[in-house]
């Protein structure tokens, strides 16, 4: 034991040195100092409603999402996820309902309450969506290049050169070998679909992205891949998300906080690891104890 | 250090389990917990298994609610009252106020070993090269071979992945660290690595409070034991 103390104790300059750099690179960046502050929701949710029949939509759902946040909503199939998911991203009109979002180029917007080409136009700059199938968010029949490509020709960008090489830079990025910029999705496995449709979404430097099931569908090991992917995107980025999933384990892995969704209501809402190790709701509670353990 | 500062100030803290699904079962595990706890303090739960140690510091981390009562912890100049704080509050805290140990490991499958080490020093946006010499010293200090470096955890044996989370758990010098068990199972050599680590802690000014079942390591660093009570 005495070899290890000693060991230690001869690498105290090591270390000595270490805590003076690490004090000088906190004090050249005081903004370390204060991770808090109080800004703006980017996204505020009030009393949103949206049924095709009872039971069966979304109903009183209010929330704020802030700058950086990644919210994740969960429940089973039909508890009204994807609808939601809809409403926020405004592809599907509520019933009643305010979606108040704070975009750089138009200030604070009522998204159901503003013209329609404003709409459009934040859905190709300011926000990305990601779909559980790629081929709903893909040109399957233009290569991979074109379809990254696209949506930055579709914010103005014109220079050809310029455009080939930001497709390259998001397609390593995704970590898809720039040799298949010319290749179709067609051609790529689900995992790589699914990647190429992340860089599509991102080549924008969107401020909000909403992903549907973004793993479902892929095998285990690409999971894994796409989920440390995504993880590192968002926290690099800083971007804020709404991540609609089933499966628990992607909404600890990737969500700062949970909604809980159950026939259509939100029947709770915390931090993801909150909600998933000391549940309240009997339906949570559900939940996590099906959970299969390994 | 100057004098001594209130880090951690619990009061009157409830807390009972609902089990909904078990013919809503109801336990009560917390009753009227309180605890003060002042920067270069180092504070141990005691009781037997089963009394509430780890819910009482799972509350303290925000993991777990609490059905009533007050935790206040110290972000810099400000008191956070964390049983009514936003989560992105919390997230905020626990990124650079608030560290939190356990014996087990929690990661993505593929990431390798320095990375995940790296990851919260990262994220405070501190250099790379910095946060991997640190990282690299920490899992020296607790000797995780280098060879084991590169690859990702998953498939280590228990000592090994629990010494990475001890490194990941200690990389950011967080003012307030709460320890569970983290030395269970780590034979003599690596327990007295983890003593070290958690005076040097002390000594930088973090309140600390653990649980440690290791007669050895508890008298090393405690400067006094909390009884926690079942009820």
């Amino acid at each position: 034991m005495n070899k290890v103390i000693d060991a230690v104790q001869s690498d105290a300059g090591v270390q000595q040195a270490l805590e003076t750099a690490l004090q000088q690179e906190f004090k050249d960046q005081p903004e370390f100092q204060n991770g808090w502050q109080d800004i703006a929701p980017l996204l505020s949710v009030r009393e949103l409603n949206k049924f095709y029949a009872p039971g069966k939509g979304c109903g009183d759902i209010s929330f704020d999402l802030y700058p950086g946040e990644v919210l994740g909503i969960v429940g089973e199939s039909g508890s009204g996820k994807s609808t939601l998911l809809s409403c926020l991203s405004a592809r599907l009109t509520p019933d009643s309902g305010q979606v108040l979002y704070n975009s750089e180029q138009f200030d604070e917007i009522d998204l159901y309450a503003c013209e329609e080409s404003r709409r459009r136009v934040l859905m190709r700059s300011e926000w990305g969506i990601v779909h559980q199938h790629a081929r709903d968010g893909l040109r399957m029949n233009v290569s991979a290049g074109a379809n990254i490509g696209e949506r930055l020709m579709a914010v103005g960008e014109r220079h050809y050169g310029d455009i080939r090489s930001k497709a390259e830079e998001w397609l390593t990025a995704v970590e898809i070998d720039t040799g298949r910029i010319d290749d179709r999705p067609s051609q790529f496995s689900g995992g790589m679909q699914q990647r190429l449709q992340i860089a599509r979404n991102l080549v924008t430097h969107p401020k909000l992205i909403f992903m549907d099931e973004p793993t479902g569908g892929l095998d285990v090991s690409v999971q894994a891949k796409l989920l440390d992917l995504l993880r590192n995107l968002v926290s690099r980025l800083g971007l804020s998300v709404i991540i609609v999933t089933h499966d628990l384990a992607v909404a600890r892995l990737l969500a700062h906080r949970l909604m809980v969704m159950r026939r259509g209501q939100v029947v709770e809402t915390g931090l993801t690891d909150q909600v998933l190790d000391d549940p309240q709701h009997p339906y949570t509670q559900l939940l996590v104890s099906s959970i299969l353990q390994n | 250090m100057t004098a001594s500062q209130l880090m951690i100030d619990v009061s009157g803290v409830e807390k009972s389990f609902t089990l909904h699904n078990q013919g809503g079962a109801s336990f009560g595990v917390l009753d009227n917990a309180s605890l003060q706890v002042q920067a270069g303090e180092c504070v141990v739960l005691h009781g037997q298994s089963g009394a509430g140690k780890s819910t009482f510091l799972k509350a303290l981390y925000a993991n777990y609610s609490v059905d009533d009562g007050e935790i206040r912890l110290r972000d810099g100049e400000q008191m956070v009252e964390i049983t009514s704080a936003l989560p992105r509050r919390i997230i905020a805290l626990r990124r650079q106020t608030l560290g939190y140990v356990s014996q087990f490991l929690r990661v993505i499958p593929r990431v390798p070993t320095l990375e995940v080490v790296m990851q919260p020093l990262l994220d405070l946006g501190v250099d790379a090269a910095l946060c991997e010499a640190k990282a690299k010293h920490l899992l020296q200090r607790l000797n995780v071979p280098e060879r084991l470096w590169s690859l990702a955890p998953g498939t280590f044996s228990g000592g090994e992945q629990q010494r990475v989370n001890i490194a990941r758990g200690f990389i950011v010098d967080y003012p307030i660290l709460l320890l569970d068990e983290p030395t269970a199972s780590l034979d003599a050599t690596n327990r007295q690595v983890v003593v070290e680590l958690i005076r040097e802690a002390k000594a930088r000014g973090a309140a600390v409070v653990g649980i440690f079942h290791d007669e050895d390591v508890r008298e090393a660093v405690a400067d006094r034991l909390v009884d926690i009570k079942a009820i």
